[in-house]
C-alpha cells in the first residue's frame, strides 16, 4: 500500500525527461543525455556484478564496443538499427569472454576483465594501423535531441530488464550466487548457465549506449572509445549509490555524474582531487551509500519503528 | 533394489588418495551411516556423489543412471540433495527465500511460484522454523541453520538425501530434535545416506553403517555389527 505512488512518480519524472529537449538548452539536453548514460551502464552493471559480487570491470570493452560499431556502420545503416547492434555485439562478446572466465573466481575475474579491455584497444590499434592504414574514425553527426532521446529509450529498458530480473526468481538465483555459489549448485541452479547468461544480457545495454553515445562524439579512436573510466566510473557510481536497492545505483550515477559535470566545468584542475574526496568520505561514512544514508534518516523520522531485528 | 550404487570409487589429491576403490550402495527407503576417523575421506565421497568433485575411477549410479562427473546442479534435479558440513546457508537471505529457492530450481519438474511458495512454507513448518521465516540466516542459532539447509535440500524434492554431519556443534536438545527430524524426514519416504560422528545419533537412527578409514572401507555392517567389530574399534580408539 505504500508503494502505491511510486508508478506515478516515476512516470512523473519521465514524462518530465521526455519533455525536457523541448525547453532546455542545448547545453542542458547533453548534459542529460550524459547522466543518463552513466545510470544506463551503472544499472547494467549491477544487474550483473551487484548480485553475484563477481567484479567486472568489462564494461569499458562492451561501451567500447558500441561506439565502434557506430564508428563503421553509422554512415550505411539507420540509427536503431546501429544501436541494435552495437547492443548485440558487445552482448556477443561478453558471452564468448563470459564462457571462458566465468569459472574464475574473485580478483581474477576482476583482473581479467581489466586486461580485457587493454586487450581489445591495443587488438584495434593493431588492425587499424596494420589492415586500414587509419587512426580513429569519423562517426556519423546525429542531432543532440535524437541521441538524447535514444539514451532515453534505452534507459528505459534497461530499469524495466533490471527490475524484472530482481523481481523474478532468478533474481534470487543471481544473489544466491553472490552468497554461496558452491550451495547454490547444489540447490539445482545452473550457475554457469545462468551467470554467462546475465553477463550477456548486461553487455547489451552497455553496448547500445556506446553506439548512441559515439554519434556526440562525431571523432573516436581506441583511447577514446576503450577507456578504463568506463569501467571504473559504473563501479564507483554503484559503489557511491548503493546497490541494495534497485534506485541506488540509479541515484548514485545521477548525483555522481552531475557532480563530475558540474566540477569539470567550476574547477578544471582540480575536479579530479574534488571528486576523490567526494568519494572517500561517501565510502568511509556512507558504507551503504546514499540509500544507506536514506534510510537512516528514514529510519529517524520515523522513530526507529523498522527495528525488528 | 540400491537407489545409489558406486563402484571402485576412487578421488586422488595429488599424490593422496582421499577415496581408494570404495564400492558402496544405499538402498531404496534406507537410512545408511558413513562413519570414520577425520580425515578418512567421508566428506569427499558426499562431494564425489553429489557432483561437487569428479571421481579419478570409479562408476557412480542413481536410479539406475550413470552420474559420475555430472554437475551439481543436474544431480540435484536428478533427486540427491545435500547440506555440508560446515553449514551453507544464503547468510543474507531469510530462512524462507533459502527454501524458495530449493523449490524454484532443485525440482526436475519445474515449479509455478505460487506452489514453490507453498512448498517452501510447508518445509519451514516441517522443519520447525515457522516462527523465524523471514529472518536473514545468518541471524538463526547454528541449529537453525542446519534445519534451514534440510529444508532447502528438501524442497528440491530429493529422493536420496546426503546429511554431512547434521548433528556436529549441536547440543543434546538439538541433537535429540535433528535425530526426530531425520527419522521423520525417512517416513516421508526419503532415503538417507549421513555422515555423522555423534555415535548415539548414528547407532540408533540408522539401519546399516559403513566405516572408511585412509580412504578405503574397512567396514559395513548393522550397527550392532559395528560397535562389536575389531577393526573398528581398532581403528578409533587405537590397537
Amino acid at each position: 500500500m505504500t508503494k502505491v505512488w511510486v508508478p506515478g512518480l516515476l512516470l512523473i519524472i519521465l514524462v518530465l525527461l521526455a519533455a525536457l529537449p523541448l525547453r532546455s538548452t542545448e547545453y542542458t539536453v547533453v548534459l542529460v543525455a550524459t547522466i543518463l548514460m552513466f545510470i544506463i551502464l551503472t544499472v547494467s552493471w549491477v544487474i550483473f556484478s551487484g548480485s553475484t559480487g563477481y567484479l567486472s570491470l568489462a564494461p569499458a570493452a562492451f561501451f567500447g564496443v558500441g561506439i565502434y560499431t557506430s564508428a563503421v556502420l553509422g554512415m550505411d545503416l539507420p540509427l536503431p538499427v546501429v544501436v541494435c547492434i552495437g547492443g548485440l555485439a558487445s552482448s556477443c562478446l561478453a558471452l564468448v569472454v563470459g564462457a571462458v572466465t566465468l569459472r574464475l573466481r574473485g580478483i581474477y575475474f576482476a583482473i581479467f576483465t581489466f586486461g580485457l579491455v587493454e586487450l581489445i584497444k591495443n587488438f584495434v590499434l593493431w588492425w587499424e594501423i596494420q589492415r586500414t592504414g587509419t587512426r580513429g574514425r569519423f562517426v556519423v553527426l546525429v542531432d543532440n535531441s535524437t541521441i538524447y532521446y535514444v539514451m532515453l529509450a534505452i534507459l528505459v529498458v534497461t530499469l524495466l530488464t533490471a527490475y524484472f530480473i530482481r523481481r523474478s526468481r532468478y533474481g534470487l538465483a543471481l544473489q544466491s550466487i553472490g552468497e554461496d555459489e558452491h550451495a547454490a549448485a547444489h540447490a539445482g541452479i545452473n550457475v554457469t548457465a545462468l551467470k554467462i547468461a546475465t553477463f550477456a544480457i548486461s553487455a547489451i545495454f552497455m553496448g547500445a549506449a556506446g553506439a548512441i553515445y559515439a554519434m556526440q562524439l562525431t571523432y573516436i579512436d581506441p583511447f577514446i572509445s576503450f577507456n578504463l573510466n568506463y569501467s571504473f566510473l559504473p563501479v564507483l557510481m554503484a559503489i557511491f549509490g548503493g546497490m541494495g536497492q534497485l534506485y541506488g545505483p540509479i541515484l548514485g550515477a545521477a548525483v555522481f555524474a552531475y557532480l563530475r559535470e558540474v566540477l569539470i566545468t567550476e574547477f578544471p584542475y582540480h575536479y579530479m582531487l574534488i571528486l576523490g574526496i567526494v568519494l572517500l568520505i561517501a565510502i568511509l561514512f556512507l558504507p551503504n551509500g546514499l540509500v544507506g544514508l536514506i534510510q537512516r534518516a528514514r529510519r529517524r523520522a520515523f522513530g526507529g519503528q523498522h527495528a525488528n531485528t | 533394489m540400491p537407489i545409489l550404487e558406486g563402484e571402485g570409487v576412487t578421488k586422488h589429491f595429488g599424490g593422496l588418495a582421499a577415496v581408494s576403490n570404495v564400492d558402496f550402495n544405499v538402498d531404496q527407503g534406507e537410512v545408511v551411516g558413513l562413519i570414520g576417523p577425520n580425515g578418512a575421506g567421508k566428506t569427499t565421497l558426499f562431494n564425489l556423489i553429489s557432483g561437487a568433485l569428479v571421481p579419478n575411477e570409479g562408476a557412480i549410479r542413481f536410479n539406475g543412471q550413470n552420474i559420475t562427473g555430472a554437475t551439481p546442479h543436474k544431480i540435484c534435479k536428478m533427486g540427491v540433495a545435500r547440506t555440508f558440513q560446515s553449514v551453507r546457508v544464503f547468510p543474507n537471505m531469510p530462512a524462507f527465500e533459502n527454501v524458495l529457492l530449493g523449490s524454484l530450481f532443485g525440482c526436475s519438474t519445474g515449479m509455478s511460484s505460487a506452489a514453490a511458495a507453498r512448498e517452501a512454507t510447508d518445509l519451514l513448518e516441517f522443519v520447525g522454523l515457522s516462527a523465524v521465516r523471514g529472518t536473514p540466516a545468518k541471524d538463526l542459532t547454528l541449529g537453525n541453520q542446519k534445519r534451514v539447509e534440510v529444508a532447502r535440500a528438501l524442497a528440491t524434492k530429493p529422493e536420496l538425501l546426503l546429511l554431512d554431519e547434521l548433528m556436529a556443534g549441536l547440543n543434546a536438545t538439538e541433537v535429540a530434535e535433528a535425530m526426530e527430524l531425520v527419522t521423520r524426514i525417512r517416513e516421508e519416504g526419503t532415503t538417507i545416506f549421513m555422515i555423522e560422528h555423534v555415535m548415539k545419533a548414528i547407532m540408533s537412527v540408522c539401519d546399516r553403517i559403513m566405516v572408511l578409514h585412509h580412504g578405503e572401507k574397512i567396514a559395513e555392517g548393522t550397527p550392532e555389527e559395528i560397535a562389536a567389530s575389531k577393526t573398528v574399534i581398532e581403528v578409533y580408539l587405537g590397537e
